[in-house]
Protein backbone atom coordinates (compact mmCIF):
# COMPACT_ATOMS: atom_id res chain seq x y z
CA UNK A 1 0.00 0.00 0.00
CA UNK A 2 2.82 2.43 0.90
CA UNK A 3 4.37 1.67 -2.46
CA UNK A 4 1.16 2.59 -4.24
CA UNK A 5 0.93 5.89 -2.33
CA UNK A 6 4.57 6.73 -3.07
CA UNK A 7 3.98 5.93 -6.70
CA UNK A 8 0.91 8.19 -6.82
CA UNK A 9 2.79 11.03 -5.12
CA UNK A 10 5.66 10.77 -7.57
CA UNK A 11 3.14 11.20 -10.41
CA UNK A 12 2.44 14.75 -9.27
CA UNK A 13 5.70 15.89 -10.84
CA UNK A 14 5.00 14.28 -14.17
CA UNK A 15 4.01 16.45 -17.11
CA UNK A 16 2.03 14.23 -19.44
CA UNK A 17 2.22 15.48 -23.03
CA UNK A 18 1.29 12.28 -24.90
CA UNK A 19 -2.45 12.72 -25.17
CA UNK A 20 -2.45 11.99 -28.91
CA UNK A 21 -1.40 8.45 -27.97
CA UNK A 22 -3.92 8.20 -25.13
CA UNK A 23 -5.25 10.86 -22.81
CA UNK A 24 -4.21 10.88 -19.17
CA UNK A 25 -5.36 11.61 -16.56
CA UNK A 26 -9.04 10.81 -17.05
CA UNK A 27 -11.91 12.74 -15.41
CA UNK A 28 -12.76 11.27 -11.98
CA UNK A 29 -16.27 10.46 -13.28
CA UNK A 30 -14.71 7.95 -15.69
CA UNK A 31 -12.93 6.10 -12.90
CA UNK A 32 -16.10 6.14 -10.79
CA UNK A 33 -18.20 4.72 -13.64
CA UNK A 34 -15.70 1.90 -14.20
CA UNK A 35 -15.60 1.03 -10.50
CA UNK A 36 -19.36 1.24 -10.20
CA UNK A 37 -19.81 -1.16 -13.12
CA UNK A 38 -17.36 -3.67 -11.65
CA UNK A 39 -18.76 -3.39 -8.12
CA UNK A 40 -22.48 -3.12 -8.73
CA UNK A 41 -23.38 -4.38 -12.21
CA UNK A 42 -20.81 -6.66 -13.78
CA UNK A 43 -23.23 -8.73 -15.88
CA UNK A 44 -23.13 -9.57 -19.58
CA UNK A 45 -25.21 -6.90 -21.40
CA UNK A 46 -28.58 -8.04 -22.67
CA UNK A 47 -27.66 -11.71 -22.84
CA UNK A 48 -29.84 -12.69 -19.92
CA UNK A 49 -33.22 -11.59 -18.66
CA UNK A 50 -32.31 -10.43 -15.16
CA UNK A 51 -32.04 -6.81 -14.08
CA UNK A 52 -28.26 -6.54 -13.89
CA UNK A 53 -27.92 -7.81 -17.44
CA UNK A 54 -30.46 -5.23 -18.59
CA UNK A 55 -28.63 -2.58 -16.58
CA UNK A 56 -25.37 -3.45 -18.37
CA UNK A 57 -27.16 -3.21 -21.74
CA UNK A 58 -28.58 0.15 -20.67
CA UNK A 59 -25.06 1.53 -20.19
CA UNK A 60 -24.21 0.60 -23.77
CA UNK A 61 -27.50 2.03 -25.00
CA UNK A 62 -26.83 5.33 -23.19
CA UNK A 63 -23.28 5.44 -24.57
CA UNK A 64 -24.61 5.14 -28.13
CA UNK A 65 -27.13 7.92 -27.43
CA UNK A 66 -24.50 10.25 -25.96
CA UNK A 67 -22.14 9.71 -28.89
CA UNK A 68 -25.00 10.32 -31.33
CA UNK A 69 -25.68 13.61 -29.57
CA UNK A 70 -22.01 14.60 -29.68
CA UNK A 71 -21.70 13.92 -33.42
CA UNK A 72 -25.20 15.24 -34.25
CA UNK A 73 -26.26 11.85 -35.58
CA UNK A 74 -29.91 10.84 -35.37
CA UNK A 75 -29.75 7.03 -35.19
CA UNK A 76 -27.78 5.62 -32.22
CA UNK A 77 -28.40 2.03 -33.41
CA UNK A 78 -25.97 2.80 -36.25
CA UNK A 79 -23.07 3.46 -33.88
CA UNK A 80 -20.98 0.31 -33.54
CA UNK A 81 -18.56 -0.26 -30.67
CA UNK A 82 -15.09 -1.55 -31.45
CA UNK A 83 -11.77 -1.80 -29.62
CA UNK A 84 -10.32 1.35 -31.18
CA UNK A 85 -10.29 3.53 -34.30
CA UNK A 86 -8.02 1.00 -36.03
CA UNK A 87 -10.63 -1.73 -35.76
CA UNK A 88 -13.33 0.69 -36.95
CA UNK A 89 -11.28 1.62 -40.01
CA UNK A 90 -10.55 -2.05 -40.76
CA UNK A 91 -14.26 -2.86 -40.48
CA UNK A 92 -15.21 -0.06 -42.88
CA UNK A 93 -12.50 -0.78 -45.45
CA UNK A 94 -12.62 -4.56 -45.45
CA UNK A 95 -16.39 -4.63 -45.12
CA UNK A 96 -17.08 -2.42 -48.13
CA UNK A 97 -14.22 -2.50 -50.63
CA UNK A 98 -14.04 -5.05 -53.42
CA UNK A 99 -11.39 -5.77 -56.08
CA UNK A 100 -11.20 -3.04 -58.75
CA UNK A 101 -12.68 -0.41 -56.42
CA UNK A 102 -10.65 2.80 -56.44
CA UNK A 103 -9.85 4.54 -53.16
CA UNK A 104 -8.44 8.02 -52.52
CA UNK A 105 -6.57 8.96 -49.36
CA UNK A 106 -3.94 11.49 -48.25
CA UNK A 107 -0.21 11.20 -47.63
CA UNK A 108 -0.82 12.33 -44.02
CA UNK A 109 -2.57 9.15 -42.90
CA UNK A 110 -1.66 7.05 -39.89
CA UNK A 111 -0.80 3.38 -40.39
CA UNK A 112 -4.30 2.54 -39.11
CA UNK A 113 -5.42 3.63 -42.60
CA UNK A 114 -2.27 2.93 -44.64
CA UNK A 115 -1.69 -0.66 -43.57
CA UNK A 116 -5.18 -2.02 -44.25
CA UNK A 117 -5.17 -0.15 -47.58
CA UNK A 118 -1.78 -1.61 -48.54
CA UNK A 119 -3.13 -5.04 -47.62
CA UNK A 120 -6.25 -4.49 -49.75
CA UNK A 121 -4.08 -3.27 -52.61
CA UNK A 122 -2.66 -6.81 -52.81
CA UNK A 123 -6.22 -8.01 -53.33
CA UNK A 124 -6.99 -5.73 -56.26
CA UNK A 125 -8.01 -2.42 -54.67
CA UNK A 126 -6.70 0.56 -56.62
CA UNK A 127 -5.17 3.24 -54.40
CA UNK A 128 -4.44 6.96 -54.99
CA UNK A 129 -2.55 8.85 -52.30
CA UNK A 130 -2.76 12.64 -52.55
CA UNK A 131 0.53 14.29 -51.63
CA UNK A 132 -0.06 16.96 -48.98
CA UNK A 133 2.11 20.05 -48.48
CA UNK A 134 5.00 20.02 -46.00
CA UNK A 135 2.61 21.66 -43.50
CA UNK A 136 0.20 18.79 -44.02
CA UNK A 137 -2.39 20.62 -46.14
CA UNK A 138 -4.54 18.88 -48.69
CA UNK A 139 -5.75 20.62 -51.82
CA UNK A 140 -9.40 19.64 -52.48
CA UNK A 141 -8.96 20.42 -56.20
CA UNK A 142 -6.15 17.88 -56.36
CA UNK A 143 -8.51 15.35 -54.80
CA UNK A 144 -11.25 16.22 -57.29
CA UNK A 145 -8.92 15.58 -60.22
CA UNK A 146 -8.21 12.05 -58.99
CA UNK A 147 -11.83 10.92 -58.94
CA UNK A 148 -12.51 8.12 -61.44
CA UNK A 149 -15.66 6.21 -62.44
CA UNK A 150 -14.67 3.35 -60.09
CA UNK A 151 -13.82 5.58 -57.09
CA UNK A 152 -15.71 3.96 -54.24
CA UNK A 153 -14.32 5.67 -51.17
CA UNK A 154 -12.40 8.70 -49.89
CA UNK A 155 -10.60 8.26 -46.57
CA UNK A 156 -9.13 11.16 -44.64
CA UNK A 157 -7.88 11.79 -41.15
CA UNK A 158 -9.63 14.75 -39.58
CA UNK A 159 -6.34 15.90 -38.07
CA UNK A 160 -2.80 14.63 -38.31
CA UNK A 161 -1.49 12.64 -35.35
CA UNK A 162 2.01 13.97 -36.15
CA UNK A 163 1.63 17.74 -36.63
CA UNK A 164 -2.03 18.38 -35.80
CA UNK A 165 -2.97 19.88 -39.19
CA UNK A 166 -6.74 19.79 -39.67
CA UNK A 167 -7.93 18.62 -43.08
CA UNK A 168 -10.87 20.29 -44.89
CA UNK A 169 -13.34 17.46 -44.27
CA UNK A 170 -16.45 19.56 -44.87
CA UNK A 171 -15.29 20.56 -48.33
CA UNK A 172 -14.19 17.02 -49.19
CA UNK A 173 -17.47 15.64 -47.79
CA UNK A 174 -19.38 17.79 -50.25
CA UNK A 175 -17.22 16.58 -53.13
CA UNK A 176 -17.76 12.94 -52.08
CA UNK A 177 -21.51 13.43 -51.78
CA UNK A 178 -21.74 15.09 -55.17
CA UNK A 179 -19.89 12.19 -56.83
CA UNK A 180 -21.73 9.53 -54.79
CA UNK A 181 -18.49 8.35 -53.17
CA UNK A 182 -18.38 6.96 -49.62
CA UNK A 183 -16.58 9.35 -47.26
CA UNK A 184 -14.75 7.79 -44.30
CA UNK A 185 -13.24 10.10 -41.69
CA UNK A 186 -10.64 8.97 -39.15
CA UNK A 187 -11.45 11.15 -36.15
CA UNK A 188 -8.97 9.52 -33.75
CA UNK A 189 -7.30 12.88 -33.10
CA UNK A 190 -10.38 15.10 -32.97
CA UNK A 191 -13.50 13.40 -31.57
CA UNK A 192 -14.23 15.30 -28.37
CA UNK A 193 -11.65 18.04 -28.90
CA UNK A 194 -12.99 19.55 -32.11
CA UNK A 195 -16.54 19.92 -33.36
CA UNK A 196 -17.74 17.07 -35.62
CA UNK A 197 -21.16 17.04 -37.22
CA UNK A 198 -21.72 14.04 -39.47
CA UNK A 199 -24.58 15.78 -41.30
CA UNK A 200 -22.92 19.14 -41.84
CA UNK A 201 -19.63 17.47 -42.83
CA UNK A 202 -21.35 14.86 -45.10
CA UNK A 203 -19.56 11.98 -43.35
CA UNK A 204 -20.73 8.47 -44.26
CA UNK A 205 -18.44 6.62 -41.88
CA UNK A 206 -16.85 8.16 -38.79
CA UNK A 207 -14.17 6.09 -37.05
CA UNK A 208 -13.46 7.31 -33.53
CA UNK A 209 -11.45 6.19 -30.55
CA UNK A 210 -12.73 6.33 -26.98
CA UNK A 211 -9.48 6.75 -25.10
CA UNK A 212 -8.13 10.04 -26.43
CA UNK A 213 -10.23 13.23 -26.43
CA UNK A 214 -13.36 11.37 -25.33
CA UNK A 215 -11.50 10.48 -22.10
CA UNK A 216 -12.66 6.87 -21.92
CA UNK A 217 -10.36 3.94 -21.14
CA UNK A 218 -8.21 2.12 -23.70
CA UNK A 219 -10.00 -0.63 -25.59
CA UNK A 220 -12.97 1.56 -26.56
CA UNK A 221 -13.81 3.03 -29.95
CA UNK A 222 -16.48 2.92 -32.58
CA UNK A 223 -17.80 3.47 -36.04
CA UNK A 224 -20.73 5.71 -36.98
CA UNK A 225 -22.47 4.23 -40.03
CA UNK A 226 -24.40 6.87 -41.95
CA UNK A 227 -27.67 6.30 -43.79
CA UNK A 228 -26.01 6.10 -47.23
CA UNK A 229 -24.25 2.87 -46.19
CA UNK A 230 -26.41 -0.22 -46.63
CA UNK A 231 -25.57 -2.48 -43.71
CA UNK A 232 -26.33 -5.67 -45.63
CA UNK A 233 -23.65 -4.68 -48.15
CA UNK A 234 -21.02 -4.28 -45.43
CA UNK A 235 -19.38 -7.54 -44.36
CA UNK A 236 -18.71 -7.88 -40.61
CA UNK A 237 -15.07 -8.41 -39.57
CA UNK A 238 -16.25 -11.12 -37.20
CA UNK A 239 -19.28 -13.27 -36.67
CA UNK A 240 -20.53 -14.78 -33.44
CA UNK A 241 -22.90 -14.52 -30.54
CA UNK A 242 -24.94 -11.34 -30.24
CA UNK A 243 -27.60 -12.32 -27.71
CA UNK A 244 -30.17 -12.04 -30.51
CA UNK A 245 -31.63 -14.55 -33.00
CA UNK A 246 -29.99 -17.32 -31.02
CA UNK A 247 -31.90 -20.04 -32.87
CA UNK A 248 -30.12 -19.16 -36.14
CA UNK A 249 -26.57 -19.97 -37.13
CA UNK A 250 -26.43 -17.04 -39.56
CA UNK A 251 -25.16 -13.61 -38.49
CA UNK A 252 -28.05 -11.13 -37.92
CA UNK A 253 -28.49 -8.44 -40.58
CA UNK A 254 -29.75 -5.65 -38.31
CA UNK A 255 -27.78 -2.98 -36.46
CA UNK A 256 -26.01 -2.74 -34.14
CA UNK A 257 -25.87 -6.54 -33.65
CA UNK A 258 -24.57 -7.30 -37.15
CA UNK A 259 -21.17 -5.80 -36.32
CA UNK A 260 -20.95 -6.51 -32.58
CA UNK A 261 -20.29 -10.19 -32.00
CA UNK A 262 -18.98 -11.50 -28.72
CA UNK A 263 -19.16 -10.00 -25.24
CA UNK A 264 -18.32 -6.30 -25.55
CA UNK A 265 -15.97 -4.25 -23.37
CA UNK A 266 -18.89 -3.14 -21.19
CA UNK A 267 -16.70 -1.89 -18.35
CA UNK A 268 -14.74 0.19 -20.86
CA UNK A 269 -17.91 1.50 -22.46
CA UNK A 270 -19.18 2.48 -18.99
CA UNK A 271 -16.03 4.60 -18.65
CA UNK A 272 -16.44 5.94 -22.18
CA UNK A 273 -20.03 6.98 -21.45
CA UNK A 274 -18.79 8.99 -18.46
CA UNK A 275 -16.06 10.50 -20.65
CA UNK A 276 -18.49 11.52 -23.39
CA UNK A 277 -20.83 13.02 -20.79
CA UNK A 278 -17.87 14.95 -19.37
CA UNK A 279 -17.07 16.32 -22.86
CA UNK A 280 -20.72 17.26 -23.53
CA UNK A 281 -21.05 18.91 -20.11
CA UNK A 282 -17.84 20.94 -20.48
CA UNK A 283 -18.60 21.67 -24.12
CA UNK A 284 -16.36 20.82 -27.08
CA UNK A 285 -15.89 24.55 -27.73
CA UNK A 286 -14.68 25.22 -24.20
CA UNK A 287 -12.29 22.26 -24.33
CA UNK A 288 -11.01 23.48 -27.69
CA UNK A 289 -10.53 27.04 -26.34
CA UNK A 290 -8.42 25.75 -23.45
CA UNK A 291 -6.28 23.62 -25.76
CA UNK A 292 -5.90 26.50 -28.24
CA UNK A 293 -4.67 28.79 -25.47
CA UNK A 294 -2.07 26.24 -24.33
CA UNK A 295 -0.98 25.38 -27.88
CA UNK A 296 -0.52 29.05 -28.73
CA UNK A 297 1.52 29.62 -25.59
CA UNK A 298 3.71 26.63 -26.36
CA UNK A 299 4.32 27.58 -30.00
CA UNK A 300 5.06 31.24 -29.14
CA UNK A 301 7.40 30.11 -26.40
CA UNK A 302 9.37 27.78 -28.64
CA UNK A 303 9.39 29.34 -32.08
CA UNK A 304 12.02 32.02 -31.45
CA UNK A 305 14.54 29.61 -29.98
CA UNK A 306 17.54 29.07 -32.19
CA UNK A 307 18.09 25.56 -33.47
CA UNK A 308 14.43 24.56 -33.14
CA UNK A 309 12.16 23.62 -35.97
CA UNK A 310 8.40 23.36 -35.37
CA UNK A 311 6.41 21.51 -38.02
CA UNK A 312 2.92 22.24 -39.27
CA UNK A 313 0.98 25.47 -39.30
CA UNK A 314 1.48 28.41 -36.96
CA UNK A 315 -2.17 29.28 -37.56
CA UNK A 316 -3.97 27.96 -34.52
CA UNK A 317 -7.29 27.65 -36.38
CA UNK A 318 -5.79 25.03 -38.66
CA UNK A 319 -4.32 22.72 -36.07
CA UNK A 320 -5.03 20.66 -32.98
CA UNK A 321 -3.01 20.69 -29.77
CA UNK A 322 -0.44 18.28 -31.21
CA UNK A 323 2.95 19.90 -31.83
CA UNK A 324 5.93 18.22 -33.50
CA UNK A 325 9.43 19.70 -33.38
CA UNK A 326 13.11 18.94 -33.68
CA UNK A 327 16.20 20.46 -32.12
CA UNK A 328 19.17 20.78 -34.43
CA UNK A 329 21.99 18.41 -33.49
CA UNK A 330 19.87 16.28 -31.15
CA UNK A 331 17.98 13.14 -32.14
CA UNK A 332 14.25 13.07 -31.32
CA UNK A 333 14.69 10.01 -29.13
CA UNK A 334 17.48 11.66 -27.18
CA UNK A 335 15.38 14.80 -26.65
CA UNK A 336 12.41 12.74 -25.44
CA UNK A 337 14.64 10.68 -23.16
CA UNK A 338 16.21 13.75 -21.57
CA UNK A 339 12.85 15.48 -21.22
CA UNK A 340 11.66 12.59 -19.11
CA UNK A 341 14.87 12.00 -17.15
CA UNK A 342 15.65 15.61 -16.33
CA UNK A 343 12.22 17.25 -16.33
CA UNK A 344 9.56 14.55 -15.98
CA UNK A 345 8.00 15.53 -19.32
CA UNK A 346 6.46 12.61 -21.20
CA UNK A 347 6.46 13.05 -24.97
CA UNK A 348 6.64 10.77 -27.97
CA UNK A 349 9.65 10.59 -30.27
CA UNK A 350 9.99 8.98 -33.67
CA UNK A 351 7.50 8.29 -36.42
CA UNK A 352 4.29 8.04 -34.33
CA UNK A 353 3.02 5.18 -36.55
CA UNK A 354 2.75 7.52 -39.54
CA UNK A 355 5.74 7.03 -41.90
CA UNK A 356 3.91 8.56 -44.86
CA UNK A 357 3.15 11.73 -42.88
CA UNK A 358 6.83 12.04 -41.93
CA UNK A 359 7.87 11.63 -45.57
CA UNK A 360 5.41 14.42 -46.39
CA UNK A 361 6.83 16.85 -43.84
CA UNK A 362 10.43 15.80 -44.56
CA UNK A 363 11.29 14.11 -41.26
CA UNK A 364 11.54 10.46 -42.35
CA UNK A 365 13.15 8.27 -40.97
CA UNK A 366 14.23 10.05 -37.77
CA UNK A 367 10.85 11.53 -37.00
CA UNK A 368 10.11 14.29 -34.49
CA UNK A 369 9.47 14.95 -30.83
CA UNK A 370 5.74 15.26 -30.31
CA UNK A 371 3.94 17.12 -27.53
CA UNK A 372 0.19 16.54 -27.46
CA UNK A 373 -1.98 18.36 -24.95
CA UNK A 374 -5.35 17.74 -23.37
CA UNK A 375 -7.94 19.60 -21.33
CA UNK A 376 -6.04 18.51 -18.21
CA UNK A 377 -2.80 20.28 -19.06
CA UNK A 378 -2.21 23.80 -17.74
CA UNK A 379 -0.15 26.95 -18.38
CA UNK A 380 2.32 26.15 -15.64
CA UNK A 381 3.23 22.88 -17.39
CA UNK A 382 3.66 24.73 -20.69
CA UNK A 383 6.04 27.21 -19.05
CA UNK A 384 8.06 24.37 -17.52
CA UNK A 385 8.26 22.63 -20.89
CA UNK A 386 9.48 25.81 -22.62
CA UNK A 387 12.19 26.21 -19.97
CA UNK A 388 13.17 22.55 -20.35
CA UNK A 389 13.63 22.95 -24.12
CA UNK A 390 15.62 26.13 -23.57
CA UNK A 391 17.90 24.17 -21.25
CA UNK A 392 18.34 21.35 -23.81
CA UNK A 393 19.23 23.86 -26.55
CA UNK A 394 21.65 25.87 -24.43
CA UNK A 395 23.44 23.06 -22.61
CA UNK B 1 -56.06 -7.47 -16.64
CA UNK B 2 -54.61 -9.08 -19.78
CA UNK B 3 -50.94 -8.59 -20.51
CA UNK B 4 -49.03 -8.75 -23.75
CA UNK B 5 -45.43 -8.63 -24.88
CA UNK B 6 -43.69 -6.75 -27.68
CA UNK B 7 -40.62 -8.35 -29.22
CA UNK B 8 -37.72 -6.56 -30.88
CA UNK B 9 -34.73 -7.84 -32.80
CA UNK B 10 -32.10 -6.22 -30.59
CA UNK B 11 -31.82 -5.20 -26.93
CA UNK B 12 -30.98 -1.74 -28.31
CA UNK B 13 -34.56 -1.37 -29.55
CA UNK B 14 -36.03 -2.78 -26.32
CA UNK B 15 -34.22 -0.06 -24.39
CA UNK B 16 -35.22 2.61 -26.88
CA UNK B 17 -38.85 1.49 -26.49
CA UNK B 18 -38.50 1.49 -22.72
CA UNK B 19 -37.30 5.08 -22.78
CA UNK B 20 -40.23 6.24 -24.92
CA UNK B 21 -42.83 4.38 -22.85
CA UNK B 22 -41.38 5.53 -19.55
CA UNK B 23 -41.57 9.14 -20.70
CA UNK B 24 -45.30 8.69 -21.45
CA UNK B 25 -46.00 7.06 -18.09
CA UNK B 26 -47.50 3.78 -19.40
CA UNK B 27 -47.21 0.57 -17.38
CA UNK B 28 -44.42 -1.68 -18.66
CA UNK B 29 -41.77 -4.12 -17.55
CA UNK B 30 -38.82 -5.81 -19.19
CA UNK B 31 -39.03 -9.60 -18.97
CA UNK B 32 -37.29 -12.58 -20.54
CA UNK B 33 -38.94 -13.57 -23.83
CA UNK B 34 -41.39 -16.46 -23.21
CA UNK B 35 -39.67 -19.52 -24.56
CA UNK B 36 -42.41 -20.55 -27.01
CA UNK B 37 -42.41 -17.18 -28.80
CA UNK B 38 -38.84 -16.64 -29.94
CA UNK B 39 -35.28 -16.30 -28.72
CA UNK B 40 -35.03 -12.79 -30.16
CA UNK B 41 -32.61 -10.86 -27.98
CA UNK B 42 -33.79 -12.58 -24.79
CA UNK B 43 -35.68 -9.61 -23.37
CA UNK B 44 -39.05 -8.19 -24.32
CA UNK B 45 -41.46 -5.54 -23.20
CA UNK B 46 -44.44 -6.52 -21.04
CA UNK B 47 -47.46 -4.20 -21.25
CA UNK B 48 -51.19 -3.90 -20.48
CA UNK B 49 -53.03 -5.37 -23.45
CA UNK B 50 -55.65 -2.66 -23.41
CA UNK B 51 -52.95 -0.06 -24.19
CA UNK B 52 -51.75 -2.01 -27.20
CA UNK B 53 -52.84 0.44 -29.91
CA UNK B 54 -51.42 3.50 -28.15
CA UNK B 55 -48.09 1.79 -27.50
CA UNK B 56 -47.65 0.49 -31.00
CA UNK B 57 -48.51 3.89 -32.40
CA UNK B 58 -45.91 5.53 -30.12
CA UNK B 59 -43.18 3.06 -31.07
CA UNK B 60 -43.87 3.10 -34.77
CA UNK B 61 -43.92 6.90 -34.87
CA UNK B 62 -40.41 6.81 -33.38
CA UNK B 63 -39.32 4.53 -36.22
CA UNK B 64 -38.91 1.41 -34.08
CA UNK B 65 -39.22 -1.88 -35.88
CA UNK B 66 -41.43 -4.31 -33.94
CA UNK B 67 -40.79 -8.03 -34.43
CA UNK B 68 -44.01 -9.25 -32.89
CA UNK B 69 -46.87 -8.47 -30.45
CA UNK B 70 -48.37 -11.34 -28.45
CA UNK B 71 -51.15 -11.70 -25.92
CA UNK B 72 -50.02 -13.75 -22.94
CA UNK B 73 -52.44 -16.24 -21.46
CA UNK B 74 -52.92 -16.17 -17.68
CA UNK B 75 -50.48 -18.98 -16.91
CA UNK B 76 -47.56 -17.06 -18.42
CA UNK B 77 -47.76 -13.83 -16.46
Amino acid sequence: MTEVINFMNSKKDIIYFDNAATSWPKPSQVLEAITKFMNEIGANPGRSGYQLSIEAARIIYEARESLAKLFNFNDPSRIIFTLNATESINLALKGLLKPNDHVITSSMEHNSVMRPLRQLEKHGIELSIIPCSSEGYLDPDDLKRRIKPNTKMIILNHASNVIGTILPIREVGQIAKKHNIIFLVDAAQTAGAYSIDVNRDSIDLLAFTGHKSLYGPQGTGGLVIGPRIKEDEMIPLKQGGTGSRSEFEEQPDFLPDRFESGTPNTVGIAGLLAGVRFVIEKGVDKIRQHEVKLTQKLIYGLKDFQKIHIYGSENIEERTSTISFNIEGLSPSNVAFRLEKEFGILSRAGLQCAPSAHRTIGTFPDGTVRFSLSYFNNEDQIEKAIEAIRHLIEK
Amino acid sequence: MSKGVILFSSIHYVLHAEKLIKAKGFFFDLIPVPRHLSSDCGICLLFDWEQKEQLIDLLEKAGLKIEGVYLLDNREK
